[in-house]
C-alpha cells in the first residue's frame, strides 16, 4: 500500500511539530524518518497510524483518504520503542490479541489462531518462549514479539517508532539486519522512524531527513550521504569538517585553497561554509602546485580498529579539522605528532551563509511529490 | 539468628529490623488482642456458645460482614471510576476533587454518621425523594451500607491511582492499532493491570468497614435483629458489665475477619502473579 502524505500540520501549543509537510512512500518500501529529537518524526509517524491528529493535512492510503479514519480501521502495525507489550498475557496471548478481539464474525476459529500464531513464532526464531511473559525476555526479544504481534493483523502498513532505541549497540545491530531480512520477505510498505543515521543508512531504502518539522531531503542512503542537500544534511549524517570560506565570482577561498563552484558564477564576497568528510581528505608531506592545499599540523593519532584518525591543527588560524584513512594507507606514511603536513580536500561541498538550500542545484531535495 | 532466617543480602540491619518489626507488631497488635483471647477463656464453654450464638448475636454477624462486604465491593467499582477520571483527564477543579476523596479519612466518623443519617431520613435532603419510591435508608440495613460506602471509599481510590499513572498509555495504543475496542481495551489490558490493586483496595476497604461503628450506630437505627451490627453488639456487652462475652464476641470477630482477610491475600496472591507474569517461572 502506498502513502501520501499532503500538507501535513501540526502544532502542540506554540511549538510547531510538522510544517506542512508532504512525502509519498511507495509501495513496499522500508522508509526511515530520521533526524534529531523534536524535529517531528514521531509525531509523522503517529499521524500516519491515526494515533494522533493532525491540525491541517491530510493522509492517503492507497489514493483514498484516510485522515479520519480511527487507527482500529487504518490497518497499521504500530511498533513502539519501549515494546508497550501486554505484561499480563504469555507471549502466544500477546501474539493472538489482535485476531481475538475481532468481532466474531471474522474472528477465526481457534485452531487458525493457534497455526498463524506459531507461525509468527517461527518467523520470529522464538518458537521455544510461547508461554513465556514478556517480563522473562530480554529487549531484543520483547521487541520481536511486539513485531509478531503487529504483524498478526496482516497489517498493510508497518509503522515502527525507534524500534530498536531501548536496545544496546550489540543487539541493535542484529535487530535491525533482521528487520531488514524481514522486509526483503514480506514486502510491507514500512516506515520507522530513527534518531541514528548508521541505523537510517543500513535498513532503509529510502530515507527521509526532517529538521525543526521540515524535510530536508528524500533519497536512497548513497544520495543523502553523498550529496547532502542541505548543510543540516550533511552535519547530520556522518561526521564532518567545517572551514571558514567566502565565495567570489566561482571561486570558493578557504585558507589557502581555492575551490571552483561553477554555481555561484554570480556571486560576489559572499561568506560560505565549506563541508568536508574526514575521509575525503589527503595528507601531503609536500605542498601542490597551485592553491590546492591547506598547511596544518599533526597534534593527535588515535587508532580505532580498521581506522586511523588524525586530528590537525589548521596553521594561520588555529582551528581543528579531522581526517580519517585506512590503516594500510596510514602505514605506508605513519605521520606523527607534530609534523607538518598540506590538507587536500578531494571533495568540498559549499554552502552560502544566507541560502543554503540553493546551495547545489544538482542536489535539490526532490519531494514535490513526483513519488521520489 | 539461625542462618535458616539469614537470606543473603549487602543489607545490614536485618537482626535489628526484624527485631524491631517484631517487638512493635507484638506491642501494638498482638498484646491486645491477645488480652481478648485470654478474657474469653474465662467463660466456660457453655457460657461462651451463648455469648456468640445468639440469634441476635448471628444476626449482626451476618449485617457487620454482608454490609462491609457489599460496601466494598461497591467502592471497588465506583472508586475504580473515581480513580480513572482523577488520573486520565485534566479538568477545572481537579484538585479539590483529588482532595475531597480523602476526606472520610479526616472527619470523625460521628460526624460523617449524623450527617447521612440527617440526609437520608425520611424527610432529609434525599431521604425524602426516595420516600415515594419505597425505599428507606436511614435506620435499616440500607443505611449500613451507606455508612460504610462512605468511610471506605479512600481505600479503593487510593490504591487504584498509582498504578492507573503508570500504566502506559503507548499499551492501550497498541491495543486499539491490533484492533481492540474501548470496551475491549478496557477488559483485556487494563482491567487485568489494575485487578492486584483493586483487590488490595477492596480488601483495606472490606477490613475498614468490619470494624466500623462511629459512623453506622448514628444512621442503623439499632433495631436489634435488623441493623444492629457486632461493634455495637460489643459495646452494649461492655456497658453491661459482660467483659467475658465482649470478649467472646469480639474474639470471633477477629478470627472471621483474620480467615477473611487470609483468603484475600491468597487470592491477591496468585492474581499478582498472574499479572506480572512470574507463574510460569
Amino acid at each position: 500500500m502506498s502513502i501520501e502524505i499532503q500538507q501535513l500540520h501540526k502544532c502542540f501549543g506554540a511549538f510547531v511539530a510538522l510544517d506542512h509537510v508532504d512525502l509519498t512512500i511507495p509501495p513496499g518500501q522500508l522508509v526511515a524518518l530520521l533526524g534529531p529529537s523534536g524535529c517531528g518524526k514521531t509525531t509523522l509517524l503517529r499521524i500516519i497510524a491515526g494515533l494522533e491528529t493532525a491540525d491541517r493535512g491530510r493522509v492517503l492510503f492507497d489514493g483514498e483518504d484516510a485522515t479520519r479514519r480511527h487507527v482500529r480501521e487504518r490497518g497499521v502495525g504500530f511498533v513502539f520503542q519501549h515494546y508497550a507489550l501486554f505484561q499480563h498475557m504469555t507471549v502466544f496471548e500477546n501474539i493472538a490479541f489482535g485476531l481475538r478481539v475481532r468481532p466474531r464474525a471474522v474472528r477465526p476459529p481457534e485452531a487458525a489462531i493457534r497455526a498463524k500464531v506459531s507461525a509468527l513464532l517461527d518467523l520470529v526464531q522464538m518458537g521455544w518462549l510461547a508461554n513465556r511473559y514478556p517480563s522473562q525476555l530480554s529487549g531484543g526479544q520483547r521487541q520481536r514479539i511486539a513485531l509478531a504481534r503487529a504483524l498478526a493483523v496482516e497489517p498493510q502498513v508497518l509503522l515502527l517508532d525507534e524500534p530498536f532505541g531501548a536496545l544496546d549497540t550489540k543487539v541493535r545491530k542484529e535487530l535491525r539486519r533482521w528487520l531488514r531480512r524481514l522486509h526483503d520477505e514480506l514486502h510491507i510498505t514500512s516506515v520507522f522512524v530513527t534518531h541514528d543515521q548508521e541505523e537510517a543508512l543500513e535498513v532503509a531504502d529510502r530515507i527521509v531527513v526532517m529538521n525543526h518539522g521540515r524535510i530536508e531531503q528524500i533519497g536512497s542512503p548513497q544520495e543523502v550521504y553523498d550529496a547532502p542537500a542541505t548543510p543540516f544534511v550533511y552535519q547530520f549524517l556522518g561526521n564532518i569538517n567545517l572551514f571558514h570560506s567566502r565565495v567570489h565570482a566561482g571561486w570558493a577561498r578557504v585558507g589557502g585553497l581555492r575551490v571552483r563552484v561553477p554555481e555561484y558564477g554570480d556571486t560576489e564576497h559572499a561568506p560560505a561554509m565549506a563541508y568536508v568528510r574526514p575521509h575525503d581528505i589527503d595528507l601531503l608531506r609536500e605542498p601542490e602546485d597551485g592553491d590546492t592545499t591547506l598547511t596544518a599540523t599533526i597534534s593527535r593519532v588515535s587508532l580505532l580498529g580498521s581506522l586511523v584518525r588524525l586530528e590537525l591543527i589548521q596553521s594561520p588560524d588555529g582551528e581543528i579539522a579531522e581526517v580519517e584513512m585506512t590503516r594500510e594507507r596510514y602505514a605506508a606514511d605513519p605521520l606523527q605528532i607534530g609534523d607538518l603536513v598540506f590538507v587536500k580536500p578531494r571533495q568540498v561541498r559549499v554552502f552560502l551563509h544566507d541560502n543554503p538550500k540553493a546551495a547545489i542545484p544538482a542536489y535539490q531535495w526532490s519531494g514535490d511529490g513526483d513519488g521520489i | 539468628m539461625t542462618p535458616r532466617f539469614r537470606h543473603p543480602s549487602v543489607l545490614p540491619g536485618f537482626g535489628l529490623t526484624l527485631g524491631f518489626a517484631v517487638g512493635y507488631l507484638s506491642l501494638i497488635v498482638l498484646i491486645p488482642l491477645t488480652m481478648a483471647f485470654l478474657r474469653a477463656l474465662d467463660l466456660s464453654w457453655d457460657q461462651f456458645w451463648q455469648a456468640v450464638a445468639a440469634p441476635r448475636v448471628i444476626a449482626s454477624y451476618r449485617l457487620t460482614f454482608g454490609a462491609a462486604f457489599l460496601a466494598a465491593a461497591f467502592n471497588t467499582v465506583f472508586g475504580l471510576i473515581v480513580a480513572w477520571v482523577l488520573v486520565r483527564y485534566r479538568f477545572p477543579g481537579q484538585r479539590l476533587v483529588d482532595a475531597l476523596v480523602d476526606l472520610p479519612f479526616a472527619l470523625p466518623t460521628a460526624v460523617a454518621g449524623i450527617t447521612l443519617a440527617t440526609l437520608y431520613s425520611s424527610n432529609g435532603w434525599i431521604g425524602q425523594y426516595l420516600k415515594p419510591f419505597g425505599i428507606k435508608i436511614a435506620f435499616t440495613p440500607l443505611g449500613v451500607i451507606v455508612a460504610l460506602v462512605f468511610i471506605s471509599l479512600p481505600f479503593v481510590v487510593r490504591t487504584v491511582q498509582p498504578v492507573l499513572e503508570d500504566l502506559e498509555a503507548e499499551v492501550e495504543e497498541a491495543a486499539a492499532s491490533l484492533g481492540a475496542g474501548r470496551w475491549q481495551i478496557f477488559r483485556r489490558v487494563i482491567f487485568p493491570a489494575v485487578r492486584p490493586a483493586l483487590l488490595t483496595g477492596f480488601t483495606l476497604a472490606f477490613a475498614r468497614a468490619i470494624g466500623e461503628y462511629g459512623s453506622v450506630i448514628f444512621i442503623a437505627g439499632n433495631l436489634p435483629m435488623v441493623s444492629e451490627i457486632t461493634p455495637l453488639l460489643i459495646v452494649g456487652k461492655l456497658e453491661q458489665y459482660d467483659y467475658g462475652g465482649a470478649a467472646a464476641v469480639s474474639v470471633v470477630m477477629l478470627i472471621i475477619s483474620f480467615i477473611l482477610l487470609l483468603l484475600i491475600n491468597l487470592l491477591q496472591r496468585s492474581s499478582q502473579a498472574r499479572s506480572s507474569g512470574e507463574v510460569a517461572a
